[in-house]
């Protein structure tokens, strides 16, 4: 009790800062840089009273549901497939990290030549992003499933079905919506990346759009609802996640 | 005597797996390059990798590009060596305040979720244009990374060896040096690792969006003017360096595991 | 304190209560002497408070009430010089070969290096572990990484040696085998033992005394003085007495087990 109040306090005086912080940024780079706290979230909330920002957020939206969609679908399933064969997934774990570290953005130019310039590239480039983690964790929760939890299951004589549904998913579930997650954001920034490089919809493009025509209410706006949601979702995510971990 | 034998059939499975892995790498590029010979997919939109190799041979030749590459490397460079130190000092002392550590958590946590060079123009208008504000987009998005594993590596030191140290009767500098560093090494070098692909990530991305310099924009600006051999010989450029160089920091992480009887 | 018979650490009204939102009440209140040279063994239920009895003795965590000494000095939250820890869990380091791990208190206190090697050599000897002096502890089984653990305090040679269940990861013939060695070493340095064990048969053949915990909070419940001779092996099993005495922890104990268990349950 005295933890959860403590920690409502804690929570309050790091908001407290960042608007501080925030602020003084605004007094010392002045109306160029960025609007004050106040000023952007009035602004904000005035944009969702508008039909064409609406048509942005839902063209983001979209593009984001779809990538996240695949990114899930193809990466637990070739996770899954890569962990179940041990050398598979030993050739493919490095291949798979190199994939991770590299600057990403640079292949855009390769997607829009591909798919062209529509929401297609933008899904694409999503799910490079997106899928990887999701692969490499499902490979990782696979691989490290503790042998003696098979060997027991045999040893109660489960069918494969029951095994997987009693034994194989609740090792893995935690992993993977850990995976899930980081998958989320990734998704998320490769959306939002394709919008910004080469678009004409979307929140991405809202904000290049602020940028080049020096519109700072807009791109601070944008940038701060983009902020929330991020960190929104990706808290209520983490929340499952540890929920997940400590039932295991 | 009895080692050789024991480590005998390891090593020639990790070694077909290496193989298998370069081989796989080799097919798919033999395949491409077949694909666009044979005109599966248009000669327009992919260059058969010989070429791409050629122009990037090529390109590397010329001082316009060399020029490009060393501007980008020498901000990715300093980015990563300033994230590293900020983020491992940082991680030290939050470990130290665990109520500054759990009141930050949350906005560590979700860190990584948000995409960092939304603050390019604040920064523009805090540090000017040029190199600073790509380097501070690199540097933002490298020092959570650090800061993250020196926690992780500092939280996994074994409580027991804290005590072994005390039995010692060390003081808090030779703990730290003899005792702690060492356990949390694994981590840190993971934290550095992560550190030098975000830094990069993050500075490539930043030319490449916003910036009018660097390899990134001048890929970018070769796809503007429909210059497919200039896009794919940088491309292929960039993409190497960011796969050695995080190869070189594994072969040196591995070496290091090795060296503790590891693997 | 030249008297053979001295008391070397002793405990007063010790107890231990680990802080928190529900404060855990781990041990005591002990009174404890243990006698210059002796060996000392402590068997007791699983978590009565066997490790915290040997961290509050070492002074690696602070007593909640009572007080303690070792040699007539007052032992507060620092580990005295002469008192030598083996820990439960695995505590080599990973990062060190058998030989550096044994050598690293020595190093600390700036040993000279010839020194160094020979007790070192000796040490690693001792422990079995010649063939291994330069392997790392991921390539050692658990017993042998504790075995390195115990050579890295043995080296030391301190007065007082503090040993928490150092053979629980070795089998019963290598236990047996080992506490030969451990006795050896023992009538050699004339040091202190303080053994906490969960093995009956091995505080009945090794200790010149036996205490026997109550569940947590740890309490010492009986005192059994074996009254073997200083010169005995493991062969002492065979005795007559030995089966008596075990009979008689075990007496002492099954109630306190239960209690254990059924407070888990
Ligand atoms: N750091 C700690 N914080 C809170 N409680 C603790 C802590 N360490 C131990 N305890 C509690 O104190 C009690 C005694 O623990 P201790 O480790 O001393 O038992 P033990 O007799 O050594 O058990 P075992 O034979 O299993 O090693 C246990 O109930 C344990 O839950
Ligand atoms: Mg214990």
């Amino acid at each position: 009790m005295i933890r959860r109040r403590e920690g409502l306090l804690d929570g309050a005086l790091i908001v407290l800062v960042i608007l501080i912080v925030w602020q003084g940024l605004y007094a010392y780079a002045g109306a160029v840089a960025l609007t004050p706290p106040w000023q952007t979230v009035r602004y904000a909330i005035g944009l969702f009273g508008t039909p064409s920002f609406w048509g942005h957020l839902r063209g983001t939206l979209a593009a984001f549901g779809w990538s996240l969609l695949i990114s899930a679908v193809l990466g637990i399933a070739l996770g899954l497939w890569l962990g179940a064969f041990r050398f598979a997934g030993d050739v493919a774990e490095p291949m798979l990290t190199s994939l991770y570290t590299i600057p990403k953005v640079t292949l855009y130019p390769v997607i829009l030549l591909l798919f062209g310039l529509g929401p297609s590239a933008k899904i694409a480039f999503g799910v490079i992003h997106g899928m990887i983690p999701v692969v490499l964790f499902t490979l990782g929760a696979v691989k490290t499933i503790r042998p003696v939890l098979l060997r027991t299951a045999r040893a109660m004589r489960l069918s494969p079905m029951q095994t997987a549904r009693h034994v194989l998913v609740p090792a893995v579930l935690p992993e993977i919506a850990s995976g899930l997650r980081v998958g989320f954001s990734l998704c998320l920034l490769g959306v939002l990346i394709g919008e910004m490089f080469a678009s004409q919809r979307g929140i991405g493009f809202l904000i290049i759009n602020g940028i080049n025509s020096h519109n700072v209410r807009l791109t601070t706006a944008v940038t701060l609802i983009v902020i929330l949601f991020a960190v929104g979702a990706n808290s209520a995510l983490l929340m499952l996640d540890r929920r997940l971990h400590h039932s295991r | 005597m009895k080692r050789t034998i024991v480590t005998r059939p390891a090593m020639s499975r990790a070694r077909r797996v290496v193989w298998t892995r370069w081989g796989i790498t080799l097919l798919l590029v033999l395949l491409l390059e077949a694909a666009c010979r044979l005109g599966f997919v248009p000669k327009l939109a992919v260059l058969p990798p010989s070429e791409v190799i050629a122009a990037m041979v090529a390109l590397l030749s010329t001082q316009e590009v060399l020029t490009n590459v060393a501007e980008t490397f020498s901000t990715v460079a300093i980015a990563f060596t300033a994230s590293v130190l900020t983020g491992f000092v940082l991680g030290v002392a939050l470990h130290g305040a665990p109520r500054l550590r759990r009141a930050i958590d949350p906005l560590l946590a979700s860190y990584y979720a948000v995409p960092i060079f939304v603050f390019y123009p604040l920064l523009v208008a805090l540090l000017g244009l040029g190199a600073l504000p790509l380097m501070a987009i690199g540097y933002l998005a490298a020092v959570p990374a650090m800061l993250i594993a020196t926690l992780l590596g500092l939280d996994r030191v074994p409580p027991v060896l804290r005590r072994v140290a005390r039995m010692h009767r060390l003081g808090r500098v030779s703990t730290a040096v003899l005792v702690i560093l060492p356990a949390a090494l694994p981590n840190l070098f993971q934290g550095i690792k992560l550190s030098l692909a975000y830094a990069f990530i993050g500075v490539i991305a930043g030319e490449f969006i916003l910036s009018s310099g660097g390899l990134g924009y001048a890929i970018a600006f070769a796809y503007d003017s429909f210059d497919n051999r200039t896009m794919y010989g940088l491309m292929l450029f960039v993409l190497l360096s960011a796969v050695i160089s995080n190869g070189l920091l594994s072969s040196w992480e591995s070496r290091l595991q090795r060296r503790r009887g590891l693997q | 304190m030249t008297d053979a018979t001295a008391a070397h650490a002793v405990l007063h009204g010790v107890t231990r209560v680990y802080p928190g939102a529900n404060p855990v009440h781990a041990l005591g209140p002990i009174d404890l002497s243990i006698t210059r040279g002796s060996f000392f063994s402590v068997v007791g239920p699983s978590g009565c408070g066997k490790s915290t009895l040997l961290d509050v003795l070492a002074g690696l965590s602070p007593p909640s009430a009572g007080r303690i000494t070792f040699e007539g000095q007052p032992v507060n939250g620092t580990v005295p010089d002469g008192v030598g820890v083996v820990f439960q869990e695995d505590s080599s380091f990973p990062w060190l070969t058998v030989r550096d791990n044994v050598a690293f208190g020595l190093r600390r206190i700036g040993t000279d290096p010839a020194e160094i090697a020979r007790r070192v050599d000796h040490a690693i000897g001792f422990m079995g572990l010649t063939d291994f002096a330069a392997a790392y502890p991921a390539q050692l089984s658990g017993g042998m990484r504790q075995r390195v653990c115990i050579a890295r305090t043995l080296v030391l040679r301190p007065r007082l040696i503090l040993l928490d269940e150092p053979f629980g990861a070795l089998d019963q013939q290598t236990r047996l085998l080992m506490g030969d060695e451990l006795l050896r070493l023992w009538r050699e340095t004339d040091a202190t033992v303080l053994l906490i064990t969960h093995a009956l048969d091995e505080a009945a053949m090794l200790s010149d005394r036996v205490g026997v915990m109550s569940a947590r909070p740890g309490r010492f419940i009986d005192l059994l003085d074996t009254g073997w001779p200083r010169d005995r092996d493991s062969r002492i099993v065979s005795d007559p007495g030995f089966g008596a005495i075990t009979a008689r922890l075990w007496s002492s104990l099954r109630t306190e087990s239960m209690k254990a268990i059924g407070a888990r349950a």
